[in-house]
C-alpha cells in the first residue's frame, strides 16, 4: 500500500485545520471520482453516524448523600426503578425499566409510554427528577426513606453507559402470520404488510470499519450529541458472523460498548421510545470516525448501500421460536428505496433507525473534527474479531434432576 | 357543487339526535361518514365528507351551528409535532392513506394534513411519539 498515515499525523492536521474530512456518505463519490489510492493519499478521517433505538443502554448516577446518610435500597425515579445493588448512593437506571405501575402486555398491546429511556431524555434535558427510595437503615446510613427531586447538574455523576450499542448489521423483520404483531422492530403487519429495518447502512460506524481494524479500546467517539468512548466490545458481540466479499457481515454481527459523561449530552440525541405491545427504550445517537490510514481502509469506508446486505427474518415464528433462518437477504439500497420483495411479494420497507439523524450526526462530527475540536485516539486494546472465534450461546434450559448446583 | 372533509362534535344532549337524516333530506347533501365516535363523557365525534350544493352546504352548516355543534375541518383532527418526529420512518407504513410519507432522498418524514383520515393509527405506532390528537375520544388512550 502506498499510503501509511498514522493517528499521530491525522491529529497534528487537525490541530492545524488542514485534516480532509468527509462523511461515509460523502466519500463514495469522492472515490469514485478520484480512485482509491487519490482518495486515500486526499483523505484523513471518514465520519460515521447512527441514530436508533438501542435498548442495552442506561446511565450509572451518583445522587450524592442526603442528611443524614443513606444506603438506597429500592429506588424509583420518575416512577421507575434503578437498580442500587452497588454502593449506597449510587444507582443504575436501564432504558428498556418500566414503572411497576405500568400495565405493560395486560392492555394488549401496551402502551410503554414512560420507561427509563423517557427518564433519560429528561434527566439530560435538565429536568427535575423525583427520586422515591427506601433503605433498612445501617449504622453509617441510617435514613430510610427518601422523597425529594433532583436535577442533573446537581448530582455528582451520570455516566452513561451502553453496554450493547452501534449493531454491526440487523434482521430485517417480517410477519409471515395472519395477525399483526408488536415487537421491538416495530409493528409488523400480517402476511409480510410491511419489512422494517434498523440500520443506517453505508453511514454506520460499524459497516466501514468491519473488521474493528481502527476501533478499539477508548476509541473517542460522537454519543447523544457529546463526547463518549468505546468501552469494550458490546454483549452478544459476534464478529464470526457470515460475512460477504468485501469483510463486511450478512447478519448482526459486532457491537460496542460505549460510555460517556451524560452532563454534556443532549436530549436531542438520547430520546425516550415506546414500542407498542414491546416496551421502552431510548434512542441513541452515536458517531464514529475512521481514520484513513491506507487504502484499506478507504476502501472499507467508501462501501455503498448496494454492497451492505441484510437477512429478512420472520418475527412471527422464525425470531421467536428459533424455528429456519433468513427468508432473503436484501440491500440496504432496495431497503432504503420503499419496498423489497420476498417470496415473489412486494413489502414496502420502513426503518426504525433514523438516516436523517445519521446523517446529521456524522456531519457534525466532521465539523468538530474540522474545528479542531475533536481529535482521534490510537486504542489502548483491540476488539475482538474474526480470529477470536467466538460462538454466541444459548441459555442453558436444565432440568431440575441435570443441575449441578442447587 | 361543494365537497368538504369536516368534523362534527356532539355535546351530550344532542348524540341521540338524528342529525344526519336532516342533512340528508332538509339540506339534499351527500353524506359520507368516515368515522364517527362517542367517549365516556357522552360527547361524540363524526367524521364526514359533505357534498351538494353550496347554498345547501352553507345553510347546512348554519343549522348544525345554531343547534350547537361544533364544527372544525378534518385537518386539525391529528397533529404532528415536528420537533418530536426522528425521521426513523415507522409510521410510514402504517399510515393508510400515504399522509405520512417518506421523502427520498431526503430520508425525512413529511405529513399532509389532508390526506389524513384520522385513522389514528399512527398515534401509537409511532415510538417517539410525535403524533397526537387535542381530541378526547373513547379509542384514544
Amino acid at each position: 500500500m502506498k499510503v501509511n498515515r498514522s493517528i499521530e499525523e491525522i491529529n497534528e492536521k487537525i490541530k492545524t485545520g488542514k485534516a480532509v474530512v468527509f462523511t461515509a456518505e460523502e466519500i463514495i463519490e469522492v472515490v469514485e471520482e478520484k480512485g482509491l489510492e487519490r482518495a486515500a493519499a486526499e483523505v484523513d478521517v471518514v465520519t460515521t453516524g447512527t441514530f436508533g433505538p438501542m435498548c442495552s443502554s442506561g446511565v450509572f448516577l451518583n445522587v450524592g448523600h442526603p442528611t443524614p446518610r443513606m444506603k438506597l435500597n429500592d429506588a424509583y425515579l420518575n416512577s421507575v426503578p434503578a437498580y442500587a445493588g452497588i454502593a449506597a448512593v449510587d444507582l443504575y437506571l436501564g432504558a428498556t425499566a418500566l414503572p411497576p405501575s405500568d400495565p405493560a402486555n395486560r392492555n394488549y398491546p401496551g402502551d410503554f409510554i414512560y420507561g427509563g429511556g423517557h427518564v433519560i431524555e429528561d434527566l439530560v434535558a435538565g429536568k427535575a427528577i423525583r427520586l422515591e427510595a427506601t433503605a433498612y437503615g445501617t449504622d453509617c446510613y441510617p435514613l430510610k426513606k427518601i422523597d425529594t427531586s433532583f436535577r442533573l447538574a446537581e448530582i455528582n455523576e451520570a455516566t452513561l453507559f451502553n453496554p450493547r450499542n452501534a449493531y454491526q448489521n440487523y434482521n430485517v423483520a417480517v410477519n409471515l402470520g395472519p395477525k399483526t404483531i408488536y415487537t421491538y422492530m416495530g409493528v409488523l403487519k400480517m402476511n409480510m404488510g410491511n419489512a422494517n429495518y434498523s440500520s443506517a447502512g453505508q453511514l454506520s460506524p460499524l459497516f466501514n470499519d468491519p473488521l474493528l481494524k481502527t476501533i478499539g479500546l477508548g476509541t473517542r467517539i460522537f454519543l447523544g450529541g457529546g463526547i463518549g468512548y468505546v468501552s469494550w466490545h458490546g454483549t452478544q458481540h459476534n464478529p464470526s458472523a457470515a460475512r460477504a466479499e468485501n469483510d463486511t457481515p450478512l447478519q448482526p454481527a459486532a457491537t460496542l460498548a460505549l460510555v460517556g459523561d451524560l452532563k454534556q449530552m443532549e436530549p436531542r440525541w438520547l430520546r425516550g421510545l415506546s414500542f407498542l405491545g414491546y416496551g421502552a427504550t431510548l434512542q441513541v445517537g452515536v458517531g464514529v470516525p475512521i481514520p484513513i490510514l491506507n487504502e484499506e481502509m478507504m476502501a472499507y469506508c467508501a462501501v455503498r448501500d448496494e454492497d451492505l446486505q441484510a437477512p429478512v427474518v420472520d418475527y412471527n415464528r422464525a425470531y421467536p421460536y428459533k424455528e429456519g433462518g433468513e427468508l432473503v437477504r436484501v440491500s440496504y439500497a432496495e431497503l432504503k428505496s420503499g419496498s423489497i420483495t420476498v417470496k415473489g411479494q412486494k413489502v414496502p420497507t420502513a426503518s426504525l433507525s433514523s438516516y436523517a439523524g445519521a446523517r446529521e450526526i456524522a456531519a457534525g462530527l466532521k465539523e468538530w473534527i474540522e474545528a479542531g475540536r475533536f481529535t482521534l485516539t490510537v486504542p489502548s486494546a483491540p476488539l475482538p474479531s474474526v480470529e477470536a472465534g467466538i460462538k454466541l450461546n444459548a441459555l442453558p434450559q436444565r432440568d431440575p434432576e441435570d443441575r449441578e448446583v442447587k | 357543487m361543494i365537497k368538504q372533509k369536516i368534523v362534527l362534535r356532539f355535546p351530550p344532549h344532542l348524540v341521540e339526535k338524528p342529525t344526519i337524516y336532516h342533512l340528508i333530506k332538509d339540506y339534499d347533501l351527500m353524506v359520507n361518514i368516515l368515522r364517527a365516535d362517542i367517549n365516556p363523557k357522552k360527547e361524540g365525534r363524526l367524521m364526514m365528507e359533505l357534498s351538494g350544493s353550496e347554498t345547501n352546504y352553507q345553510r347546512a352548516l348554519e343549522w348544525l351551528r345554531e343547534l350547537g355543534l361544533h364544527i372544525m375541518g378534518l385537518e386539525q383532527q391529528i397533529i404532528w409535532r415536528a420537533e418530536r418526529c426522528t425521521h426513523c420512518g415507522a409510521c410510514t407504513v402504517i399510515c393508510p392513506t400515504e399522509a405520512l410519507a417518506f421523502n427520498r432522498p431526503e430520508m425525512t418524514v413529511s405529513f399532509d394534513e389532508y390526506k389524513c383520515v384520522v385513522c389514528e393509527l399512527c398515534l401509537r405506532a409511532c415510538p417517539a411519539r410525535a403524533m397526537e390528537t387535542l381530541v378526547d375520544n373513547a379509542n384514544s388512550k
